[in-house]
């Protein structure tokens, strides 16, 4: 396949012939595409293509960059581009990162690798299934469980003083990007583990002063496949782009099943 | 299909160096802990010689007198030591001590429970395994 030139490297290409001008070299990087249909290809293949950046430029940017210019085929998803929604996670020289968030400049390389999220059935391209990560987090019961419920009749709102708040706020901040559960060397052997985006949203909800449901929650992770597999690698923290700590999260949640918290 | 499930595999989980040091003590957790279970085969086939008479005994024991026993010995001191002293600071973290507070975290959001107190308590582990080995060295080989 002929590969194509982003119409404004051809621009700069064509000034220089005229004005004898270099092209500045280090505003261009080459994205390595890592691209495989599950329907279609029996195995993957890697596409390189050159697309100019600025300093700003982040992965996401360049990624919509090529699909406008260069190959409308790629499979990316996204959606907010701030962070905030957990669509873009994918292996970004290496290392789970989001796309949105994850700046070219701070790559220190001209050549990125783009490649789908380890431990996650590739969908297409760089787009991978959620399905397990979802069914793990639903498993967990991720809502808070109280028969006072704050919205029956004749009952109050459930108060909460800023102490109590501190608890479980950082854990609420998951955005379900599923880094985490990529960069985990338990998830990398056994994909029957809970994973740390469900232990860390468990301990979210058990440290929560309004829930009632810790021993149901307790119940779940406490099994063959649950909160022991986790070996305290920290590698879910270390990747995490909202500040959750996991590890920090699944240690926690252990204290409270061994006794030395209730 | 296999390319399809994506998952990491062996490779992934003993590839130590992505993740920070953490990562390597994780990786040398599981090392010294399978290599002092082969030892601990390794241990009871060689006092289990000790059925078979004085003589075979002898001749057990004096293989571990050689260069390559010293050298064997001297890695198991080593695995011994790293495994018992980071065990320790395993057993804390798991039971929630040391690995920070919860609280509301602040861009760039540096991970707590990956803390400084954790990261000298890993190379601390390193280097009293390191003296270990060095004073195994130092007696079996008289150096």
């Amino acid at each position: 396949m002929e590969q194509k030139i982003h119409p404004k490297i051809k621009e700069y290409q064509e000034k220089q012939e005229e004005s004898k001008v270099e092209v500045p070299k280090a505003n261009l990087v080459t994205l390595k595409i890592k691209k495989y249909n599950p329907n279609k290809d029996s195995s993957s293949s890697y596409q390189n293509y050159q697309v100019p950046v600025e300093k700003w430029t982040t992965v996401l940017d360049a990624l919509l960059d090529v699909k406008q210019n260069l190959d409308h085929s790629i499979g990316v998803r996204y959606s907010c581009r701030q962070a905030a929604c957990g669509s873009c996670g994918m292996k970004i020289n290496g290392k789970p990162k989001l796309a949105c968030f994850t700046k070219i400049s701070e790559l220190d390389s001209t050549e990125i690798t783009l490649e789908p999220m380890d431990n996650f059935p590739i969908t297409r391209d760089l787009v991978v299934d959620f399905s397990r990560l979802f069914a793990n987090h639903k498993k967990i019961m991720p809502y808070i469980m109280n028969n006072e419920s704050e919205i029956s009749n004749g009952t109050k709102e459930f108060l909460q003083d800023p102490k109590h708040v501190e608890e479980y706020i950082q854990f609420a901040g998951c955005i379900k990007c599923g880094l985490c559960n990529s960069a985990c060397p338990t998830m990398a052997m056994d994909s029957s583990f809970v994973g740390p985006q469900a232990l860390a949203q468990a301990y979210r909800y058990v440290a929560d002063n309004r829930d009632k449901g810790k021993d149901n929650r307790l119940k779940v992770i406490d099994e063959s496949h649950g909160i022991w597999r986790c070996h305290f690698a920290g590698s879910c923290s270390q990747v995490c782009p909202k500040g959750v700590d996991p590890a920090m999260g699944i240690q926690l949640l252990r204290g409270y099943l061994l006794g030395f918290r209730d | 299909m296999g390319d399809n499930d994506n998952k990491e595999g062996f490779k992934g989980m003993a590839n130590p160096g992505r993740y920070g040091i953490e990562r390597v003590a994780y990786w040398l957790m599981r090392i010294t802990g399978l290599g002092l279970l082969a030892y601990f085969i390794a241990h009871i086939y060689e006092t289990s010689t000790i059925l078979d008479g004085p003589s075979a005994w002898n001749a057990m024991l004096e293989m571990t007198q050689t260069t390559e026993g010293h050298i064997f010995l001297t890695l198991v001191i080593g695995m011994c030591v790293f495994h018992t002293a980071n065990g320790i600071r395993l057993v804390f973290g798991h039971a929630g001590y040391g690995v920070g507070k919860p609280g509301r975290p602040d861009y760039p959001y540096p991970a707590k429970s990956l803390n400084m107190k954790g990261k000298a308590c890993i190379y601390a582990s390193i280097g009293i395994a390191a003296l270990a080995m060095w004073y195994g060295i130092a007696v079996m080989f008289g150096v």
